[in-house]
């Protein structure tokens, strides 16, 4: 094993490179400094995260870079850091994000930048943090502080209904934590004294105690992915926050409650979660077929691309809930491929936000006349959005059907519908916005991209197509800690 | 790596790096370099195909490796990777050949577009595409070249992106495409749960074994595996070649400028669905059901679409509804075992139809985008040789012989003949009589535009001139196969060992049956113009030069008295009405009823807010203790459960 803390620096140093951000880049004057030091951060934060995928032993489904000591040792909890096949994904694919926004804020945000791209920095270490937690109460606490940043960035720099979109997150959220904490403490006095996640895992229970327990973590995460009927707190997040919330919310967050399915729901509780598989896929379906057709009605671009996410996430959750490695492999490629495609179409909606100061497709129209680079990225991550094959956002999809069917053929038939839907929605979207004659003389003013714009959707752009070309790289690393996952759904524990 | 593969390899990436350089660095390199590295693309990989296609006929070459592995799980393996048989040779040879033709011919028809690089861009990225459908080895490349050439149609399609026509024409071609990629993912999907793989090699070998098996997925109805793995997978046939109900999408996407019109709507793309099944044909061997359901939905689709041929103006749209026509007739041959024949007239229908696509387009060029044939005529004496390979395409349209058509038109119907599938009566009489209304229409069209009197404007008629060398050069290039490659063809194509065991085709099949009867080209064509289908062209130009050359007033007559059926046909049997209100304007509804209702009103109003209403009537009450920033409430929450967790603990 390494020496060298990978996780911790990729958790602490973001977080410092916040706080330093705060103390030397507030007021006016001084938002050159906040915005390279936060650029030097986010970059250096990114940075120490690739040793992680270099050094990973893909053969291997033990938890790797792992860190060990003891924390609070009256209550036997401990910093334990570690991270597998699956975790790996989500911290390199946080860490790629955090450059990312902070380019997106560049001149964008005026007001108090020191601030918010602080609260940026810090959320991205926090959440590197919820990943690399194997100790449940180190994981409780990084999955709550990382509310707070995305609580202010909503907050502070959101849009008009800010209060109440933060106030519904606020209250969605709330239930569920403190039923996943119970749940922790009924595990921590099961597994005699002990918050260890791993050890969670190898403890036989009942079917009723894994049940209860199944559902109050249920609580929390689903609110989080989120799934249908807990979701619409996400398009009204999505509408209020600035675009580098929307893109993190999206991007990230939304995949902290799909990763804790499988950290904690499925190795846990495995009988429960054949239980109430049934149950879980057809939420996941219902989110596939109803979010898209909701999807279709929408007339403010944010709140579509929000009720798409909702339904991508609901492949995710289908494909863990059939149990086959093909339905757990596709939902977490679709996981990744999500961070990249709706955190770029949430970065092209900013771009034309920045412009006009609207998120009504009404307002648009003929925007490729003005702004044919734009245009064309655009295309690109729409086509992505709509499952193209060749991008990133058919690998999932794809998978995740071709995994469903194998365990019923009407799952697959009612998932694939979103072969249909997701394109009539993005579709039609992308036609009223970009296609068609000059809408106003707003749109005639348009700029095109500028070079920073275009360097942010370049890097995504290579990362959709690169992943649709060739997902072998993302897969490789995954198998042997899905397979030992599959191992522990099917051990029962009754 | 081998000199096999890299020459392999050079017949997509060729055109993808001439695509890649006029898409990105259009602007860099300017019109002329943006066309000679499309060109030079496209020609390359025309010739590498001919050098194949040649390895292939002559030295019995075959390949079938992997490129590199995608991706794998567990034991499932997706590779990207070549299948070398004489159907990709085929189709590899076509599909260049009728590429190369349409991207010199865009030289002059685009010359004065703005967007002239993206035009070239997206054509050659088209080429890539379809080359990989056909080159593919296994389902999942399949796939990816199937949805790419939906893509590149409906970038082409909505080229002109202003136009409101044109960008309601490419979302409903991708939409529509879509429903047939549906069925085609679900099929792949029950091939894998069924066999384990997608390759095709490993399928078909497992197929054999499946025959018998039976599928439950509606319980207590038992279904054969094959039966509903073939329709899945002919469903997204039907969306690619345009079949009833999903043909919807064909005759709106002449929105696009007509070189495309003639690569993608009528030689390639729309051929897709017949490669497929062609390939698939160890599968479809399998399933008398499926072919029955083939062979019906071809036969409506090359009869039904004909009649809508008659009626129209649009000298495109009469092109497209030929298209449509034929697409059944290959269907037809689908349907019937009749592979070899089906994949015949793809061939000689790319050339004819291509050509006379091409045709039209100088038309439109030389009439300053003027499409309907009623303001042309008389044009016989000012495009010479846009007239006189419009009548080679015509003929080999309507089946006159020894023009192309003939050949592989006339197998389709002696196979239909010769089969004893379920359906086949049907389909006998739909393309028969599917011969005397294709006849009409085809030379209608060639009446109304190059005969008769002049009925432009006076404009129009001062400017009318024949086109540049490069609209004309492929127009005669295109002509040589449509008179001659019916003749060459069909004797190695159906009734030689051509495709080997590329093509399985089981004991019923009527190929064999003809095979016994083949007495050499010359006897076949003897014999085909004493036969009916020839007579039923022959009055079907006949009727056509008597309404449209002798009685101009006849047509005006017919459509006044026969309105109901001309409003029936005008409105295209109602199918773009039906889908407007019952599935967009459903599915609107439907979703607008899911906001408003389910999300709003239940969840929202009920769960979310009625909550929040009593946490605030709660917090009323000790509202001064806030301080109304959100993250001190969050602050004081971890807090509060740390100290609830600790009083807890040390309690117990």
């Amino acid at each position: 094993m390494t020496t060298t803390p990978f996780l911790s620096l990729s958790i602490w140093l973001p977080i410092v490179a916040g706080l330093l951000v705060l103390i030397f880049g507030s007021g006016a004057q001084r938002a050159g400094t906040a915005r390279w030091l936060a650029l030097a951060g986010a970059v250096a934060g990114f940075l120490v995260t690739l040793p992680l995928y270099s050094g990973f032993a893909p053969a291997s489904s033990a938890m790797q870079f792992s860190e060990f000591s003891p924390w609070i040792p009256a209550l036997h909890i401990n910093y334990h850091l570690g991270i597998d096949g699956i975790s790996l994904w989500f911290v390199l694919l946080n860490s790629v994000f955090t450059p990312i926004v902070v380019v997106a804020a560049w001149e964008v945000i005026e007001d108090r930048p020191a601030q918010y791209l602080a609260a940026f920095l810090i959320m991205s270490g926090l959440i590197n943090g919820v990943f690399a937690a194997l100790d449940a109460i180190l994981f409780y606490v990084f999955f709550e502080a990382m509310l707070i940043p995305m609580f202010i960035i909503i907050g502070i720099w959101g849009g008009p209904r800010r209060v109440y979109a933060a106030l519904k997150f606020f209250l969605y959220t709330l239930l569920g934590s403190l039923l996943m904490l119970a749940a922790f403490i009924y595990l921590y006095l099961k597994a005699g004294s002990n918050f260890e996640i791993q050890a969670f895992h190898a403890l036989q229970l009942p079917l009723q105690a894994q049940i209860l327990i199944f559902i109050a973590m249920f609580m929390s995460f689903a609110v989080k992915v989120p799934m249908w009927p807990v979701h619409t707190w996400l398009p009204d997040a999505h509408v209020e926050a600035p675009t580098g919330g929307s893109v993190v919310l999206a991007a990230i967050t939304l995949k902290i409650g799909a990763y804790g399915f499988l950290r904690f729901n499925l190795p846990i509780a495995p009988d429960a979660a054949h239980y109430l598989a049934p149950v879980m896929i057809a939420l996941s379906l219902v989110a596939v077929v109803y979010i898209g057709l909701v999807a279709l009605v929408q007339t403010d671009m944010k709140k579509l691309v929000a009720y798409s996410s909702i339904s991508h996430m609901g492949f995710v959750t289908l494909g863990f809930f059939v149990f086959n490695p093909i339905g757990i492999e596709g939902g977490l490629l679709q996981m990744i491929s999500h961070g990249f495609v709706s955190g770029a179409m949430f970065l092209c909606i900013g771009v034309l936000y920045d412009r006009m100061h609207s998120r009504n497709i009404a307002d648009y129209g003929g925007v490729a006349n003005t702004m044919p680079k734009f245009a064309a990225f655009f295309m690109l991550f729409a086509m992505a959005n709509a499952g193209l094959p060749g991008t990133s956002g058919f690998i999932g999809e794809f998978l995740v059907t071709l995994g469903s069917l194998q365990a019923n053929f009407w799952y697959a038939f009612l998932a694939a519908t979103t072969l249909i839907f997701g394109a009539a929605y993005t579709l039609w979207m992308y036609k009223r916005v970009v296609f068609g004659e000059i809408a106003n003389d707003h749109v005639r003013a348009l700029l095109d991209i500028n070079a920073r714009e275009f360097a942010l959707l370049a890097i995504l752009a290579a990362a959709v197509l690169g992943m649709g070309i060739y997902p072998k790289p993302f897969t490789d690393p995954m198998h042997a800690s899905v397979n030992k996952l599959i191992q522990q759904t099917t051990l029962k524990k009754i | 790596m081998s000199a096999t593969k890299a020459l392999l390899l050079l017949i997509p990436l060729a055109p993808l790096f001439g695509a890649l350089l006029a898409g990105l660095f259009g602007r860099a390199i300017g019109r002329t370099g943006a066309h000679l590295a499309t060109i030079l693309g496209v020609a390359t990989a025309l010739g590498a195909a001919l050098v194949v296609a040649n390895m292939v006929f002559a030295q019995g070459f075959r390949y079938n490796e992997n490129l590199y592995t995608w991706l794998s799980i567990g034991t499932l393996q997706l590779n990207v990777g070549f299948l070398i048989d004489p159907l990709t040779a085929t189709m590899m040879v076509v599909v260049t050949f009728v590429s190369l033709m349409v991207h010199i011919y865009t030289i002059g028809y685009m010359h004065e577009d703005p967007g002239y690089q993206r035009f070239f861009s997206y054509i050659a990225l088209f080429t890539f595409a379809m080359l990989m459908l056909v080159m593919s080895n296994n389902f999942l490349q399949l796939f990816f070249g199937w949805e790419a050439v939906g893509l590149v149609s409906y970038l082409l399609i909505g080229f002109w992106f202003t136009r409101p026509t044109a960008v309601y024409a490419n979302m409903k071609a991708f939409l529509v495409n879509r429903v047939g990629d549906f069925g085609f993912l679900l099929g792949i999907g029950m091939v894998l749960a069924y066999t384990g793989s997608l390759d095709y090699t490993t399928v078909f070998g497992f197929a054999q074994g499946l025959g018998g098996s039976m599928v439950t997925l509606i319980p207590g109805h038992a279904w054969s595996l094959m039966t509903v793995i073939c329709i899945l997978l002919f469903i997204g046939a039907m969306g690619k070649s345009a079949q009833m109900p999903l043909h919807v999408w064909l005759p709106d996407s002449m929105e696009g400028p007509t070189p495309i019109s003639a690569l993608i709507h009528a030689a390639t793309m729309v051929t897709a669905g017949i490669f497929m099944v062609s390939r698939m044909s160890p599968l479809f061997e399998m399933s008398a059901t499926a072919r029955s359901v083939v062979l019906v939905i071809g036969a409506t689709t090359a009869l039904f679409m004909a009649f809508l041929g008659i009626i129209q103006y649009d000298i495109k749209r009469v092109v497209a509804y030929s298209t449509l026509s034929q697409l059944g007739y290959m269907t037809v041959a689908l349907g019937v075992s009749a592979y070899p024949v089906a994949i015949f007239h793809l061939a000689t229908h790319a050339f004819f139809k291509a050509l006379l696509f091409l045709g039209a387009g100088s038309v439109i060029h030389a009439m300053h985008h003027e499409q309907d044939m009623r303001h042309m005529g008389g044009l016989r004496k000012h495009l010479p040789i846009t007239y006189w390979t419009a009548v080679v395409g015509s003929l080999a349209l309507a089946g006159i012989p020894p023009f192309a058509g003939f050949y592989s038109k006339d197998l389709i119907i002696e196979a239909v003949q010769a089969s004893h599938a379920a359906g086949s009566e049907y389909a006998l009489f739909a393309v028969m009589a599917g011969v005397f209304i294709t006849a009409f229409y085809s030379f209608r069209m060639l009446f109304m535009t190059f005969h008769g009197d002049e009925r432009m404007d006076h404009h129009t008629r001062e400017h009318l001139h024949e086109s540049p060398w490069v609209i004309t050069l492929p127009l005669v290039l295109l002509a040589i196969p449509s008179l001659l490659s019916g003749l060459m063809g069909v004797q190695p194509l159906v009734f030689g060992d051509y495709f080997g065991s590329a093509i399985v085709l089981g004991p019923d099949s009527p190929v064999l049956e003809l095979r016994k009867e083949w007495e050499g080209v010359l006897h076949f064509t003897l014999h085909g113009m004493t036969a009916l289908p020839f007579f039923l062209a022959l009055s079907g130009i006949a009727l056509s030069a008597w309404m449209y050359l002798l009685r101009p007033d006849v047509p005006a007559a017919i459509k006044a008295r026969m309105g109901g059926i001309y409003t029936l046909l005008d409105n295209k049997y109602y199918f773009d009405r039906f889908n407007e209100v019952v599935f967009a304007g459903g599915a609107q509804v439907l979703g607008g009823g899911l906001f408003r209702i389910g999300d709003q009103t239940i969840i929202d109003g009920g769960l979310v807010n009625g909550s929040a209403a009593l946490v605030a009537r709660g917090a009323g009450l000790i509202r001064r203790l806030q301080t109304g920033f959100l993250y001190n409430y969050a602050f004081m929450m971890i807090f509060g459960v740390f100290a609830l967790l600790t009083i807890w603990l040390f309690k117990a």
